[in-house]
């Protein structure tokens, strides 16, 4: 998948539940979107200046549209309020991406966990489940039932999705969910933190990989690995940075006039990926799992530091 | 050579026919008549010698590669249509005969296994082993630019790399060769190969398993994706196998087009000898020159329009990337190997999400072989006449007698 730049048309814009909307894109030349695989997100570059990042959940075998859904966040900085209040059918808006943190592997049955509108990127790989044959269970919940989007998508589907409101049917027992998975099951999850956070502990000793989660906030930050000044090496042109402990590292590489593309600058989206070449850093991003963090063979900028002294990396 | 059926009327909705056989001995061994005669006859054209679509245009067979949802794959990628005959002669690759969703994670895991950032680790010791080969070259009077160097440089750094066991290795080309005539019909290059590829398939199917492959190779890479459970075991030792199949013969035919495009063009050499650093776009405009893959098929999902040509759902369409790749609409003198010119975009390693991933392999196998070529070797010329290699799939030398004159 690329990462490049480029315009959508929004062709639709419907209320699918209370506080979402649901856009159908397309580019305004009519030709081909670029490919996607289920857990891809976009991000979009509103008029209002801010970048935010919305998971694809439509249908990849349409390749002329892509389809996002948008939560009413009041306490948003203003993405979600933009695109609710202020784009209309017609409008164009920036694209970037698509990108993939949260890809579907093959697993002998599918555990997928959703809140609210984390239902968003489950949406395809649900159809891509149901299409490999694999036995999957969707446990989708919210506050309420009439602010869940993509019920009536989800109908058909029978008792393998159970839909619990949880001002009226409480919390899912999670615990109990991932204690009768079978043997190379796989959990996907999307949803608040809270919700993420509990299924991790509850998935400790599932084998590694076994358990796929994308977050819409970033992760609470710990305190950087050290407290002193670091050099950043950029390796293409020999320049070396010294960077300030209050300072990422991205600051320091567009300061110098190096060419990086960042978008969310929260360690979510991806853009930012930069290969690291020798040093260690320290990875503070909400992307990259556990082994791929030890293996360090690439870090995110906008969050994410150096651990050792000096970081080389390849721009 | 090349002729439009008479018979047969072309309306709007009904392609031209070409009455030749693209895999014909004639047409393998010197396929550019046919080629520009399957270009002008239309955007689509139906072969009657086999029964099937074919597209020979740049701006089609690209459209078509990258539009995964309405031609497929996973009807084969070879003349055999299991829609219309059984049983299935070939059992179906684990990559390159899939479409999306079972596509997705052997592909997602192959690029990863096989980015350019991995590779980087084999440069220098690939380097060296071009180093030696060619210094032993240039010992040498007359060498044959494919035995002695197009087939010796990959099998030194390709199996080895890959990290599978040395028994066997030399089984590879062979084993390859078969497969890639396959996809075409069953005539004499199929019937001939068949009994020394039938002896060599228990071979192959013990390659790939975790135990046979060096830890720090590839394959064992591509097995540690097993351990992250982003790919099964099945799909572990199955791309494993299909990367042997496919990135041996491929790369073989590449750098003997290599070879065969500057002999063509020797004013090319003093300008890759001047500037080493054109020996990526020298490779790229190497493959988009001779187009080492010569063709794939495609099916049709469902009734689809071509510049208003009409494809029945089911129907195999024969893309010719060779074709493409000198496509007078797309290129400017096609037909010259030149550094000057920009060959991205070709579609010599396809397009969309086939797009051969394992071009980063043989990138960089031809960028050390080059380096080191332009590095010792003043001029290459020819010694003698070569022999094309005809293979359904593949276009490549059998013998290419060459001087090197050393600098
Ligand atoms: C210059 C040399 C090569 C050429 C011209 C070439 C050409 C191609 C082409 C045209 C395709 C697309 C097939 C399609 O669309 O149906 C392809 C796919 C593929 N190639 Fe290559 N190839 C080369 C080298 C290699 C090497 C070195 C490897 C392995 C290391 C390799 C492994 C593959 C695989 C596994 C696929 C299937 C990809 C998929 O289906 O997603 N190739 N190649």
């Amino acid at each position: 998948m690329n990462g490049g730049r480029a315009a959508l048309c929004v062709e639709q814009k419907e209320l699918v539940a209370e506080g979402v909307v649901r856009l159908r894109l397309v580019d305004p030349r009519g030709v081909r979107l670029p490919d996607w695989a289920p857990g891809a997100h976009i991000d979009l570059n509103l008029s209002n200046g801010l970048t935010r990042q919305y998971s694809l959940c439509g249908n990849r075998w349409d390749a002329m549209s892509y389809e996002i859904a948008v939560l009413l966040e009041p306490n948003s900085r203003g993405g979600s309020e933009f695109i609710h209040r202020q784009l209309q059918v017609g409008d164009l808006v920036q694209m970037g991406g698509p990108r993939n943190n949260f890809r579907l592997v093959p697993a002998d049955s599918y555990l997928f966990v959703a809140g609210g509108i984390g239902i968003t990127p489950l949406l395809p790989m649900i159809e891509h489940a149901a299409k490999m044959e694999a036995p999957w269970t969707l446990l989708y919940s919210g506050r309420q039932l009439s602010s869940m989007a993509f019920i009536d998508r989800l109908q058909s589907y029978g008792d393998r999705v159970v839909i619990r409101s949880r001002d009226t049917q409480g919390r899912f027992d999670l615990g109990a969910a991932v204690s009768n998975l079978r043997q190379g099951a796989k959990v996907y999850c999307c949803g608040p933190t809270s919700m993420i956070d509990a299924l991790e502990q509850f998935c400790r000793s599932l084998p590694t990989g076994a358990l796929r989660r994308e977050r819409f906030t970033a992760k609470v930050q710990t305190s950087p690995a050290r407290s002193t000044a670091y050099e950043v090496e950029l390796a293409r042109s020999g320049k070396v940075l010294t960077v300030e402990p209050g300072e990422s590292v991205l600051n320091a590489i567009l300061k110098a006039g190096a060419p990086l593309l960042a978008s969310c600058r929260e360690g979510l989206c991806g853009t930012c990926e930069t290969t690291v070449l020798s040093g260690v850093p320290d990875h503070r991003d909400s992307i990259l799992s556990d082994t791929e963090r030890e293996r360090n063979l690439s870090f995110y900028p906008c969050v994410s530091r150096a651990a050792s002294d000096r970081l080389v990396i390849d721009l | 050579m090349a002729r439009l059926s008479q018979l047969v009327p072309s309306s709007g909705h009904e392609p031209p026919i070409l009455v030749d056989d693209p895999f014909s001995e004639a047409v393998l061994s010197s396929p550019f008549e046919f080629q520009h005669a399957l270009r002008e006859a239309g955007p689509v054209v139906y072969l009657s010698s086999h029964n099937v679509y074919a597209m020979g245009r740049f701006e089609e067979v690209r459209a078509a590669l990258v539009n995964w949802q309405g031609f497929e794959s996973g009807n084969g990628v070879g003349l055999f249509n299991p829609r219309h005959e059984t049983p299935y002669r070939r059992p179906p690759s684990a990559i390159l005969e899939l479409d999306p969703p079972i596509h997705d994670a052997p592909r997602h895991a192959l690029e990863q296994a096989l980015g350019p950032r991995m590779l980087t680790g084999f440069r220098d010791g690939w380097a060296r082993t071009a180093e030696i080969m060619v210094e032993e070259l240039l010992n040498r009077e007359v060498i044959d630019a494919v035995a002695d160097l197009a087939e010796a440089f990959p099998l030194k750094v390709f199996p080895e790399a890959m990290g599978i066991p040395e028994e066997g290795r030399e089984n590879l080309l062979l084993y390859s060769d078969h497969n890639f005539n396959s996809f075409g019909p069953n005539n004499a290059l199929v019937e001939n190969g068949r009994a020394a590829f039938t002896k060599l398939v228990g071979w192959m199917g013990q390659q790939g398993s975790r135990e046979s492959l060096r830890p720090d190779g590839l394959g064992a890479r591509i097995w540690a994706k097993t351990d992250e459970g982003d790919l099964t075991a099945a799909q572990a030792a199955g791309v494993i196998r299909s990367l042997l199949i496919a990135g041996l013969d491929t790369t073989v035919h590449a750098l003997g087009a290599i070879i065969d495009a500057f002999l063509s063009a020797p004013r090319q050499w003093e300008l890759l000898r001047a500037e080493p650093t054109r020996a990526r776009v020298a490779f790229d405009e190497a493959v988009r020159w001779a187009s080492p893959v010569q063709t794939f098929f495609r099916t049709a999902t469902r009734d689809i329009g071509v510049a208003g040509t009409k494809i029945p759902e089911g129907e195999k369409i024969l893309m010719f990337l060779g074709a493409a790749n000198r496509d007078p609409r797309r290129w400017d003198n096609p037909d010259q190997f030149d550094l000057n010119r920009d060959p991205s975009g070709h579609v010599g390693f396809g397009m969309g999400i086939h797009r051969c991933v394992g071009q980063h392999v043989a990138r960089l196998e031809a960028e050390v072989v080059l380096h080191e070529l332009a590095r010792r070797v003043a001029r290459i010329e020819p010694s003698g006449e070569p022999k094309p290699h005809l293979n359904n799939t593949l276009r490549g030398w059998k013998t290419l007698p060459v001087r090197l004159i050393p600098a």
